[in-house]
């Protein structure tokens, strides 16, 4: 994919603009059902005076952010204490450019009409993504640090410590993936997970059960599941802004428009994690029952019912990452917030030694 | 706590396996297991919220002492709560009070102000009734001396918890204002003998 040309960037920066229009429309929406979720678990009943069912209570929490005085603390690193909220949010934001959010659309002859990634043909996907995410923790930390203020700073020394110690047991789930799948193009990993189960050709009645990384590397599913959580700094592992020790954090400091973006990266941050984690074991935008659309392909112009497939799959993983969206609030709700020590045991001593045995298992298994 | 010991028992009692510590069984030790069983109790939650268990009542437009389509409470105040005062009345409607200042010497907070004068002439059951009678609602402490003390049962303490008003002065009850609050609680509450 070398020739990468005007119209390529013409596609490319509309595709930008469509996907942050629709994460930053998403926020919002996040913002309003974590509160209901909250409010069910506990028996409430959440925001409902601003607009139906509430839904436009963010907007009016957006609103008073924005009339709120902007406060810079006077011992502040001034230009770092500025740059942390963009820092916070970009990253999380850029990492979307990797995400294939639908099947390729091909023409008759079996031509690229059109990649649905932002960043199209780019087969390293998995790699960049990664390490796009991994800058988020630059907000966080700077954000602290420039803060010039103890609990800000603790918070993100936390967070960045905490960040580092889950990446290993997160690239440790996603080696024995790649491994399996033998690629970190992110448009194969939804191929390849678009088969039938591996070995169900033994079992003919699991043939309808699709490749679904979560199927056939359920460990590396549950580790990735826990580092994705504290990678973003939730609960359980909010130990970032754990609000009884530290008060809010590494943005207490914070107020007004800067807050809300810090806000606003944690939920970016949020979808975009769910994204990689459908992307990388819920299939992406597959579902079972798609072969059947390819069947009905012959009744349509080659190219439409590509595209419409196309528009399917997009719907498709777009509720999953809502599905794990919601679970992310789930589990916010349930559990209490992990002491410290116990996260670096749990990350250091549990997750990577069990990463490791998995990534060894998955060897042992390719190589037979 | 009462934590048995295992060994504490006759030898002729069977041998129960005692289960291990909280926190120290291997589901426990494992945390996905328990993880899940979490999940699936606030699931539980959500899923009794949204079927219209929540206990929210939202307040402006309705309050606990309101009932809902199906005649039961929004809330649950309780019927045996502490809160505003009422002066009971008689078959006639007037006050059943004669004026003995019992609940006022009762009254710890000193809330009750009473001037009696003596009662009408065709009043034939009572020699005195309160010509004043005010209760100083900010300053009660809602302890119930003084229905206690009342022979009469002239006096009650009834649920109600709130009157918004946009004055102190306000908040001093005179006798009308107790006579008028909170007619549900007129009834009778003993049996007359």
């Amino acid at each position: 994919m070398l020739a990468y040309g005007l119209w390529d960037l013409g596609g490319s920066a509309l595709k930008s603009l469509l996907v942050i229009l629709g994460i930053l429309n998403t926020v919002p929406i996040l913002i309003w059902l974590e509160r209901k979720i909250c409010a069910f678990i506990q028996g409430r009943v959440g925001p409902n005076r601003v607009g139906p069912f509430g839904l436009l209570q963010p907007l009016a929490d957006a609103i008073k952010l924005a009339f709120k005085e902007e406060i810079i603390p006077a011992d502040a690193d001034r230009v770092l204490y500025l740059l942390a909220p963009f820092l916070a949010f970009l990253p999380s934001a850029a990492a979307f450019a990797f995400v294939p959010f639908g099947p390729e659309v091909k023409s008759a002859s079996g031509e690229l009409v059109a990649d649905l990634r932002v960043a199209p043909g780019s087969g390293a996907g998995l790699l960049l993504l990664l390490a796009t995410t991994t800058l988020a923790v630059y907000g966080v930390a700077f954000g602290g640090w420039a803060s010039n203020s103890k609990y800000p700073l603790m918070g993100a020394v936390r967070a960045t410590a905490q960040m580092i110690s889950y990446e290993i047991a997160m690239g440790l789930a996603l080696v024995a993936v790649i491994a399996s799948t033998g690629s970190i193009d992110l448009q194969q990993f939804v191929a390849d997970q678009a088969r039938p189960l591996l070995g169900a050709e033994f079992a003919p009645p699991l043939r309808w059960i699709p490749n679904w990384h979560v199927f056939h590397q359920p460990v590396a599913f549950v580790l990735f599941l826990i580092a994705m959580f504290a990678e973003n700094n939730r609960l359980p592992f909010d130990l970032a802004e754990a609000e009884p020790e530290l008060g809010a954090g590494y943005h207490t400091e914070y107020t007004g428009l800067k807050f809300a973006m810090f806000f606003m990266g944690e939920y970016v941050a949020m979808i975009m994690m769910s994204g990689l984690c459908v992307t990388l074991f819920l299939g992406g935008w597959h579902v079972p029952g798609m072969p059947l659309l390819e069947g009905a392909r012959g009744a349509l112009e080659p190219a439409v019912s590509s595209g419409a497939v196309a528009a399917i799959g997009v719907l498709v993983f777009v509720t999953k990452v809502m599905l794990v969206l919601c679970f992310y609030m789930w589990v916010r709700w349930t559990l209490p917030r992990f002491r410290y020590d116990q996260l670096m045991r749990l990350g250091w001593k549990m997750l990577i030694p069990v990463g490791l045995a998995n990534l060894f298992i998955t060897g042992v298994m390719l190589v037979l | 706590m009462s934590h048995s010991d295992p060994h504490a028992g006759h030898g002729a009692e069977p041998q129960h396996e005692t289960p291990p510590e909280p926190g120290k069984s291997l589901t426990d030790r494992l945390y996905l297991v328990e993880i899940a069983r979490g999940l699936g109790k606030t699931l539980n939650h959500f899923k009794d919220t949204i079927l219209g268990g929540e206990a929210t009542v939202q307040f402006p437009e309705k309050n606990i002492y309101q009932k809902d389509e199906a005649e039961r409470a929004i809330g649950h105040p309780n019927p045996r709560l502490r809160g505003e005062h009422i002066l009971v009345k008689d078959e006639q409607g007037r006050e059943k009070c004669v004026a003995c200042l019992l609940c006022m010497s009762a009254c710890p907070a000193l809330c009750i102000y009473i001037e009696p004068e003596p009662a009408p002439p065709e009043w034939k059951d009572r020699e005195r009734h309160p010509r004043v009678f005010e209760l100083d609602m900010l300053r009660c402490i809602y302890c119930g001396y003084c229905e206690e003390a009342c022979p009469c049962d002239a006096i009650r303490l009834t649920p109600k918890l709130y009157t918004p008003t946009t004055s102190r002065a306000e908040r001093v009850y005179d006798k009308q204002r107790l006579l008028d609050n909170n007619p549900e609680w007129q009834r009778p509450q003993r049996p007359k003998k």
